[in-house]
């Protein structure tokens, strides 16, 4: 099992422990007392080190390669889940699953962007980066809902759209663009949860719905800390610090009102215990779905908008810009007039 | 007219000459300005202040400009190497401008228009809550008014220092623009050098006509962003507007000198609708 650096100690306790269970078996020594007080230890260090985890840590953590995928989530909750392949235009992109499936009693489409485990399955499905096709299979999906009325629910969980020759001959940004204008305009309930990483575009351009839920220790954000540091810090080493300034944390986001709730992780976090984050979850989607069965497509339409309208901090007044008048036009570009 | 600068006129004040980027010929600027700032040696398109735009575009003295003292709230307290407000405050100087953008409405060719302009010198035409919010409000100001949008981009996407406050404008923008397109009023978006990013993969890239200025660079990634991930150089004239004509991405590209008259061609067909 992989680890990260800050799991260490937790780690090595939990070597401990095991080797006395292992030992005690062995030699028919009862170490129970000693496992016990490893135990309590463990727990205690687990609480310490997780109820104080800086952004950077969560930064990490969401990208644990044990944490559970989009796919892990569907087999969870769902059933009679029946994958559908296509763009109808260009490709399969592996890097966004979908299909129709039943959550409870509930017939609905599923999305998600689903990274590999192996290098081979991150090879097929790009680390889960998708091309516009991927967008273009994700949206007819979504035409689908929306024509059938049933609800969508998208697992959010890439590091963002793919910068490479192919996915920008075939126009990636209009295919972003496009998924945020047809979302908008969607009259059927779109449930989005992000699981992960929340990389940007690529994460936005399946992430309009009605409810925007995140997990504890997901992230969502601009830029990848990498990026926003080696731009503004011209290091990417800096990313650490890049990862406090943006405020890409569930709890952070909650607070500035750009999601909805966010769902508890298990102590150590999601990859320590898939069923009870995929119970959180269900949870939490069951509670948001029933929230909107009583809206018609045009309250469900109006519900997001006003979401994402009020978006944004603005402020006026104060310190009017000093030259705006027709006449004074031309002095204010010559650069004379410029300080 | 290019001209040679003289050679060690130190006196010569700042702001009657400027060198051509691309070929390194001096030019006045009043000349400049007369060849709507395209060099007259070789063609080069330099960039335009979104005042200078605007005075090309509209017809004169018909620009009434809106939400003129929206300024960003700084929600993040953001700073890196320096403070994002001290940042702020620099382009507010070296621009005029208190974001970048300048929205308002005016007529081109006696055409009502709600019109957005950009500004790339206002920390890169990046956008942020004030540049989301403008578009927003001018979008939403020709749903009430009944009149067509035009809004010439010019960025290099979203604004960092507002993290998801700035990729969430590109869902308000482009939510408003879905609103706009249910009432069929027409949206022309105009693409200039460069637009790329959180602006093109929102607003800009859905226009009902894209426009594109020649020779601009236009994407989603960055150059330098790409060539680092698959590690080898771009093509020449990789993402230029004409890559994009060929590829079907941009509609059509239109010379600076005829874009107010293209303009006019697209809003007579429009008329009637609106
Ligand atoms: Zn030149």
């Amino acid at each position: 099992m992989a680890f990260l650096d800050f799991e260490k100690p937790i780690i090595e306790v939990e070597k401990k422990i095991k080797e006395f269970k292992i030992i005690g078996k062995d030699k028919q020594v009862d170490f129970s007392s000693e496992i016990i007080k490893l135990e309590k230890k463990c727990l205690k260090l687990k609480k310490e080190i997780f109820s104080k985890l800086s952004p950077w840590q969560k930064v990490q953590l969401s990208r644990h390669p044990d944490r559970p995928y989009t796919l892990d989530y569907i087999k969870g909750l769902m059933s009679d889940f029946i994958e559908l392949h296509g763009d109808r235009n260009f490709a399969d992109d592996k890097a966004i699953v979908g299909g129709v499936a039943f959550f409870g009693k509930e017939p609905v489409v599923v999305i998600g962007h689903q990274k590999g485990r192996t290098l081979q399955e991150n090879k097929e499905r790009n680390f889960a980066m998708p091309h516009p096709e991927g967008y273009g299979k994700a949206l007819k999906l979504m035409q689908l809902a929306n024509k059938f009325g049933r609800t969508v629910i998208i697992f959010i969980d890439t590091p963002g759209a793919y910068p490479g020759i192919a996915a920008e001959e075939r126009g990636q940004a209009e295919s972003i663009a496009t998924n945020l204008k047809e979302m908008a305009g969607f009259g059927v309930p779109i449930i989005c949860v992000v699981i992960g990483e929340g990389g940007s575009g690529g994460a936005l351009a399946v992430g309009v719905g009605n409810k925007v839920l995140m997990l504890e220790n997901a992230i969502y954000s601009v830029i990848s800390p990498e990026g926003c540091a080696s731009i503004l810090w011209r290091d990417s080493s800096e990313a650490k610090q890049a990862a406090e300034k943006l405020a890409l944390t569930a709890s952070d986001l909650l607070k500035n009102g750009i999601i909805d709730e966010i769902i508890t992780e298990p102590l150590g976090g999601a990859h320590c215990d898939y069923n009870y984050v995929i119970e959180q979850v269900r949870k939490s989607l069951i509670r948001n779905i029933s929230e909107f069965k009583k809206f018609t497509p045009e309250e469900l339409k109006e519900q997001r908008y006003n979401k994402f309208r009020k978006i944004g901090q603005v402020k006026t007044g104060k310190g009017k810009r000093p030259i705006n008048q027709s006449k004074q036009r031309k002095k204010q570009y010559s650069k004379r007039n410029i300080k | 007219m290019a001209v040679e600068r003289p050679k060690g006129k130190k006196s010569v004040p700042e702001g009657v000459w400027t060198e051509c980027k691309k070929c390194g010929q001096t030019v006045y600027n009043k000349e400049l300005e007369k060849n709507f700032k395209i060099c007259p040696t070789c063609g080069y398109y330099f960039r335009l202040s979104a005042q200078e735009r605007v005075n090309f575009l509209l017809d004169e003295g018909s620009f009434k400009e809106s939400d003129i003292d929206m300024k960003s709230n700084d929600p993040l307290s953001f700073h890196d190497t320096r403070k994002y407000v001290e940042r702020l405050e620099d382009a507010r100087k070296k621009t005029n401008l208190f974001d970048a953008i300048i929205t308002g409405e005016g007529t081109i060719g006696k055409h009502s228009v709600s019109m957005g302009v950009m500004d790339f010198r206002f920390m890169g035409g990046s956008m942020g809550s004030v540049v989301g919010e403008k578009i927003t409000r001018a979008i939403e100001k020709a749903i009430e008014k009944k009149t067509v949008v035009i809004i010439v981009s010019t960025s290099g996407g979203a604004r960092m220092q507002e993290g998801m406050f700035s990729l969430m404008q590109m869902a308000k923008t482009s939510a408003a623009l879905s609103r706009l397109s249910n009432m069929k009023l027409p949206f022309i978006s105009i693409l200039t050098d460069p637009t790329t990013a959180g602006v093109s993969a929102s607003f800009a890239m859905l226009g009902d006509v894209i426009i594109s200025e020649p020779k601009a660079l236009i994407g989603f990634a960055g150059p330098r962003v790409i060539e680092q991930t698959i590690g080898q150089k771009l093509p020449e004239g990789f993402q230029s507007a004409e890559f994009l004509l060929e590829h079907g991405i941009v509609d059509l590209i239109v010379e600076r000198k005829e874009l107010k008259s293209t303009l006019i061609k697209f809003l007579n067909f429009f008329k009637n609708k609106v």
